[in-house]
């Protein structure tokens, strides 16, 4: 029988990283994601993978790229301090459509800030943190067994896509403790690394699946605008490359898409949500419903590519959007520009490092909608 | 293999990517080909092998070599090394940097390299200038030279690159220059040879921006310089400055270390 | 015994870094789980955790716990001055106290929901103010009933090492011997 265990999230993080096969760890630490990096420590050697503490983040986010280019499946963890020295790693990661996971989770900042204290606040920094256009999913949890899950279903879309892939999670989420069904092997699907085909024609390292170095293909790996063997250009070949790693991810919104809707068929109101702020969000709604009030939760795992047909294919009945952010007001530019007016969209913003309450979120539903069922 | 036939140096080298970037009177192109001949004498198989570049002319290295090459970013090219090999412990990684990519942006990479003791080869090409950018100050431009970002002279002291690496703790260390070619190639075989981190600090020249600052841009003059400031026979730290092997110390291996542990915790197997 | 536990049940368990009130919450939740509820346990971290107030928080339910932290606490248990003056305000009518003796001189006993016990001095007597936070632990859930004492029991020896096991089963003995001299003073 499947016994439930009392799981921290920075420890789902680790162990369904493991689970997806990861066998790869550099990391530096820093709070509060420290506890992945130490539960990697210790896990990794024993299962035959490898960890190293590297001598800053920029390291930790070099040599998890150098690592996938050794064929493993390679992540790195974090906080925003640490996340923003990764971004040129990033982008390195996201022209060279290199697998790999960064997990971010996010503390009150800017700078050092509130190193303690949640926040939603790197959510622009994981889409467009690094420089130039560039191909990147973000994702996020809310529980303790959505971490895990998620941190799974990172690896996969690495893999599917060879994009990097961030997971955002966030200090209070990280170091919470719930009962949580750990999967079992097998329950959730893990997609393996593509080997190149021993004695087959050598086929491009770039434009297809991913080939490691030192496997009989002799090629090149750069951060230059470069072509299928991986040497430089300019000009029109170097607008390809661009168009085709960017439409890879941004062309698959729909497929890449992770959410939750509830309530939303017969909605007046929408709550839009991710992360740790869903937990009040969902007490908020189920609330607000049992008074008899039309409102719905739509609970975003994929933050990027932005799933702009959920908008678009909002129930005529809504015309209130409510978007609470632990930050002054990042998602709901997004939301606001995939509603494309057809309701009207409010930002609910907590930035003393606190959670956003239940009350708050229900009190500003119906400071909008009324008391009217 | 000792190799000498411009056909033997070409099975190393992506022929249809050259030119090189390099200008003309360039020291580089002389590393290069100190680098093939001492790989060619290992007989290391090409598909064994991985050259991982930074960002200036150095960094260009890994396009025209016919190996595994990787081209990173500017300072991380150690930190992106330290990755492949640690996962492909079998292969040779050969790193190739500029003084601006290995003790400038890279410098906290660079020490912890040394200190670490990884099996890299890291192969240091001091031009005393930032070249590609356009002749710009590098933490190796000594005293008084002129640059486009010390026009009126420097005024900082320079690393000695050496000095960093032994008192980082590397357990090869090595200085050679592209006015000796043989010596080069020979300190480069030992370099690759060695189980650890391997230091090689070429002194090298650039007459297109160093020395058209500095009152002699002529090539040959340059090279000859570099013969004029060093000393090949005393490998100590002389008044010139001294070239050849200043350590070659195995210590235990970073790699290998860690093999040792996932062999007493029960993990192998998997990698 | 008076006190019925709510469903969900709040719990706020507060003292000074290094009396574990961290641990006590990860062993209640962990009791809790035994007992076959949901649990959740949220904790203040970081410098706090070492100096000063520190705080662990545990709810407790039958059924899906959304909002993750303590909003009033149902239960209230402080170890501490510091903690005393930061954590005892925040409480609603009937909620349930527990004090050591020595947090404050105030007479701030009702004899129905606030009690004070010498949890500290009961460590030190057990043998290790390292075990203070198994007996206000053990003390706080034979006056609430939070969990079932078994689970509780063994979600305190599953924490310690086997060489501690008979400190700990001591400093829960003495912990719910203490809950005995309230038991008998309410009404």
């Amino acid at each position: 029988m499947k016994t439930q265990q009392l799981m921290q999230g920075n420890e789902a993080c680790a162990f369904g990283a493991l689970y997806a096969g990861c066998n790869f760890y550099a990391g530096y630490p820093i709070t509060p994601s420290s506890e992945i990096m130490e539960i990697m420590a210790r896990e990794l050697p024993r299962r035959g993978g490898v960890f190293l503490q590297a001598e800053d983040e920029i390291a930790s986010i070099s040599a998890v790229i150098g690592a996938a280019w050794g064929g493993a499946r390679a992540m790195t963890a974090t906080s925003g301090p640490g996340f923003s020295l990764m971004q040129e790693g990033i982008g390195y990661a996201a022209i060279t459509e290199t697998p790999c996971v960064v997990v971010d989770s996010q503390r009150w900042g800017p700078s050092t800030g509130q190193p303690t204290k949640a926040a939603q606040g790197d959510v622009m920094q994981a889409i467009w943190g690094t420089h130039g256009d560039h191909p990147v999913i973000v994702l996020t949890a809310g529980h303790v067994r959505d971490v895990f899950e998620m941190t799974v279903a990172a690896f996969n879309l690495a893999e599917l896509y060879r994009v990097p892939v961030v997971l955002l999670l966030d200090e209070i989420l990280s170091h919470m403790r719930e009962n949580i069904f750990v999967p079992e092997p097998g329950e959730l699907e893990v997609i393996p690394r593509s080997r190149p085909v021993n004695g087959a024609k050598p086929v491009a390292p770039f434009g297809g699946p991913f080939i490691p170095l030192g496997y009989g293909v002799r090629f090149s790996v750069t951060g230059l605008a470069h072509d299928d063997w991986g040497f430089p250009v300019e000009g029109p070949p170097a607008e390809r490359l661009l168009r085709r790693i960017v439409e890879k991810v941004w062309s698959k919104a729909r497929e890449i898409a992770r959410y939750e809707a509830l309530y939303l068929d017969d909605a007046r109101a929408v709550v839009v949500c991710y992360g740790i702020v869903s937990r009040p969000a969902e007490s908020a709604v189920e609330a607000l419903r049992s008074e008899g009030l039309k409102v719905g939760l739509l609970t975003l795992k994929t933050l990027w590519p932005f799933p702009d047909f959920l908008f678009r294919e909002l129930p005529t009945t809504v015309e209130y959007v409510l978007v609470p952010e632990l930050n002054l007001g990042q998602l709901v530019r997004e939301v606001e520009r995939a509603v494309g007016g057809r309701a009207r969209v409010e930002h609910l913003g907590r930035v003393d490092g606190y959670l956003l309450t239940p009350e708050q979120i229900a009190g500003r539903v119906v400071e909008n909608l009324g008391r009217r069922v | 293999m000792l190799i000498h036939t411009a056909a033997e140096y070409d099975r190393y080298l992506r022929t249809q990517k050259l030119p090189t970037v390099w200008c003309p009177g360039c020291g580089n192109g002389i590393i290069l080909k100190a680098f093939i001949r001492a790989v060619a004498a290992l007989n290391l198989s090409q598909d064994e092998v991985v050259v991982v570049g930074g960002i200036g002319c150095s960094g260009r290295t890994p396009f025209f070599l016919d190996f595994n090459s990787v081209h990173t970013t500017h300072g991380r090219a150690l930190a992106f090394a330290t990755g492949i090999k640690l996962v492909r412990p079998e292969l040779t990684v050969a790193v190739v940097m500029g003084d601006g990519d290995s003790v400038a942006i890279g410098g906290n990479h660079f020490i912890h390299a040394c200190r670490r003791n990884i099996d890299l080869t890291a192969i240091i090409f001091n031009n005393m200038i930032y070249g590609q950018t356009g002749g710009q100050l590098a933490p190796t431009t000594l005293p008084g030279r002129r640059t486009t970002t010390s026009m009126w002279g420097n005024i900082e002291p320079p690393f000695d690159i050496v000095r960093l690496a032994l008192g980082a703790g590397a357990g090869f260390v090595a200085r050679g220059t592209v006015f000796d070619f043989e010596q080069l190639s020979e300190i480069l075989g030992q370099a690759l040879a060695f189980k650890g981190f391997a230091v090689v600090e070429v002194l090298t020249t650039c007459p297109t921006y160093f020395g058209r600052y500095n009152s002699n841009d002529d090539p040959y003059d340059m090279l000859h310089g570099l013969k004029d400031r060093t000393d090949p026979n005393e490998a100590t730290m002389a008044e010139k400055l001294p070239v050849g092997i200043f350590r070659n110390e195995p210590r235990p291996e970073y790699t290998e270390l860690y093999r040792q542990l996932v062999e007493k915790l029960g993990g192998g197997g998997q990698r | 015994m008076t006190f019925v536990a709510r469903d969900p049940v709040q719990v706020r368990l507060t003292g000074t870094g290094g009396q574990g009130v961290i641990t006590a919450g990860i062993i209640l939740a962990e009791a809790a789980l035994m007992d076959g509820r949901n649990v959740v346990q949220t904790q203040s971290y970081g410098p706090e955790a070492r100096l000063g107030a520190s705080k662990s928080e545990v709810i407790i339910s039958s059924r899906k716990i959304a909002y993750p932290q303590v909003t009033v606490p149902d239960v209230l248990l402080c170890l501490s001055e510091d903690a005393f003056n930061k954590y005892f305000r925040d409480r609603h009518d009937d909620t349930f106290v527990l004090l050591d003796s020595n947090v404050t001189d105030e007479p701030v006993e009702d004899g129905r929901r606030v009690f004070k016990l010498p949890i500290v001095a009961t460590a030190l007597q057990v043998g290790h103010k390292v075990v203070v936070n198994v007996v206000a632990l053990a003390a706080l859930n034979a006056l609430t009933g939070l969990v079932s004492q078994a689970s509780l029991k063994e979600a305190v020896l599953r924490r310690v090492p086997a060489r501690f096991r008979e400190l700990n089963e001591a400093a829960f003995a003495a912990g719910e011997e203490l809950a005995t001299m309230v038991g008998e003073a309410i009404p």
